[in-house]
């Protein structure tokens, strides 16, 4: 059970992190899942007047404010411009639109929760997180941080000229997934690149880089031997929702799927 | 500690403490339309609206919402009658507890989707679940109630 002593829209920034500073300080997302948790929270503190509710596309990037929501993500125009419906479809399943309208890009970042399709989705992209006090740095990074008091302000999407597939595998709709997968290709440094994120192995997503040509007419067969290779390069586990060793085998056909898309949209 | 709010267009007062949810202060207000199913925001028995918005009451923090709108099935009372007699005319009511959780948000969907087909209202109305109708005859209701909004606005 989850209790809650002070509850204090912050004014500011600065006054958030003074606040978070306290031992059972802790910032609120969206609330969904920090609601189900057992906890004895001595001040919580919210940011939603704090204009973190905006997604904003510069020239070279989109800065996601930390209190937008998953729904916001699903319908910005701007991102299915530039990713197609891969963004969208990296949230779309996630329970329904209440849920979607309530939970925040920021709490699922901050979160690194082990099941995150969002996390494994923006962690395939040039995706940098912004914290208030320790600066902007790779989400890559932020993942594999050890938690802190700092708080997370906005994630920065690079842009590029990368295409995205997004794909992931449920036992039951609106379920955790059993396995995410984000795939990423374009050109970095004028070397064509391939980038996998891989997500709910049951561990939180992880990414991997590969410098790979790959003609548009490669054989099946062929495409396979990649993908069992980029697939090879994560580890898995076990636990209700499935095996380790039926988790290699989704992600060799999700890799295979994705590159195949992203190949024949060239 | 207090929290002032717009109710279904009036003005309210209502007492709180940090962790009380916007749910049990609807009901204790009288807005018994608003039902607590799961609690663990999966089955939309809650849903109100915040600003126009689904969300679930269950999880939403009362003292989070001052100087916010919320509107709850009370608020749309002829709305929701208009399609809930679409949904008895297709036998898609049993034990009805889900309903108004349902409502609310189809009557967002309706606001929100231009001429979805059935996966986008199926998507849309997946984080609403009944456990009495198997959905077919509300996904008939709900297309029916769509097609005469259609006809009213051509007339």
């Amino acid at each position: 059970m989850l209790t809650i002593n002070n509850y204090v829209k912050a004014k500011s920034l600065e006054e958030a992190y003074e606040l978070n500073q306290a031992r059972n300080a802790r910032i609120m997302g969206g609330m969904l899942w920090m609601r189900l948790g057992n906890a004895r929270v001595q001040t919580l503190i919210d940011l939603s007047d704090l204009g973190l509710d905006q997604i904003e596309e510069t020239a070279h990037v989109f800065r996601i404010g930390a209190m937008c929501t998953l729904r916001q993500l699903e319908l910005h125009e701007g991102l299915k411009v530039l990713y197609g419906d891969s963004i969208a479809e990296s949230v779309r399943h996630i329970v329904g639109v209440q849920f979607r309208n309530q939970a925040t890009v920021g709490g699922s970042v901050y979160g690194r929760f082990g099941f995150s399709d969002v996390l494994t989705c923006l962690l395939s992209l040039d995706t940098f997180v912004e914290l208030y006090n320790g600066g902007t740095i790779r989400l890559s990074e932020f993942i594999n941080r050890k938690r802190d008091k700092d708080i997370l302000v906005s994630i920065i999407i690079r842009k590029s000229n990368r295409r995205l597939k997004y794909d992931a595998v449920r036992r039951a709709k609106t379920d955790f997934p059993v396995l995410t997968c984000a795939v990423v290709a374009g050109p970095v440094h004028g070397k064509e690149t391939w980038y996998f994120s891989v997500g709910a192995r049951p561990m939180k997503a992880k990414v991997l880089e590969k410098k790979w040509s790959i003609p548009r007419d490669i054989s099946d067969g062929l495409l396979m031997d990649y993908a069992k290779e980029a697939a090879a390069g994560f580890d898995y586990g076990t636990n209700m929702r499935g095996s380790a060793e039926y988790r290699r085998h989704l992600a060799e056909v999700l890799i295979r799927r994705s590159m195949h898309a992203i190949l024949m949209e060239e | 500690m207090t929290v002032e709010f717009v109710l279904n267009g009036k003005r309210v007062t209502a007492e709180a403490t940090g962790d009380t949810v916007l749910l049990d202060v609807l009901r204790n207000l009288g807005c018994h339309s608003v039902k607590c199913g799961c609690e663990t925001t999966n089955c939309g028995l809650c849903t109100v609206w915040v600003n126009g918005k689904s969300r679930l009451s269950c999880s939403v923090l009362a003292l989070s919402i001052e100087g916010q709108e919320i509107t709850t099935l009370e608020g749309v009372k002829e709305k929701a009658e208009e399609f809930g007699s679409f949904l008895a005319a297709e036998g898609a009511e049993q034990c009805g507890f889900c309903s108004p959780g349902f409502i609310m948000n189809v009557l967002a969907m309706v606001r929100e989707l231009k001429n979805p087909n059935i996966e986008e209202i199926k998507e849309y109305l997946s984080g609403n679940l009944c456990r009495c109708t198997g959905y077919m005859g509300q996904l008939r209701a709900i297309c029916k109630y769509m097609e005469h909004m259609k006809e009213e606005v051509h007339s």
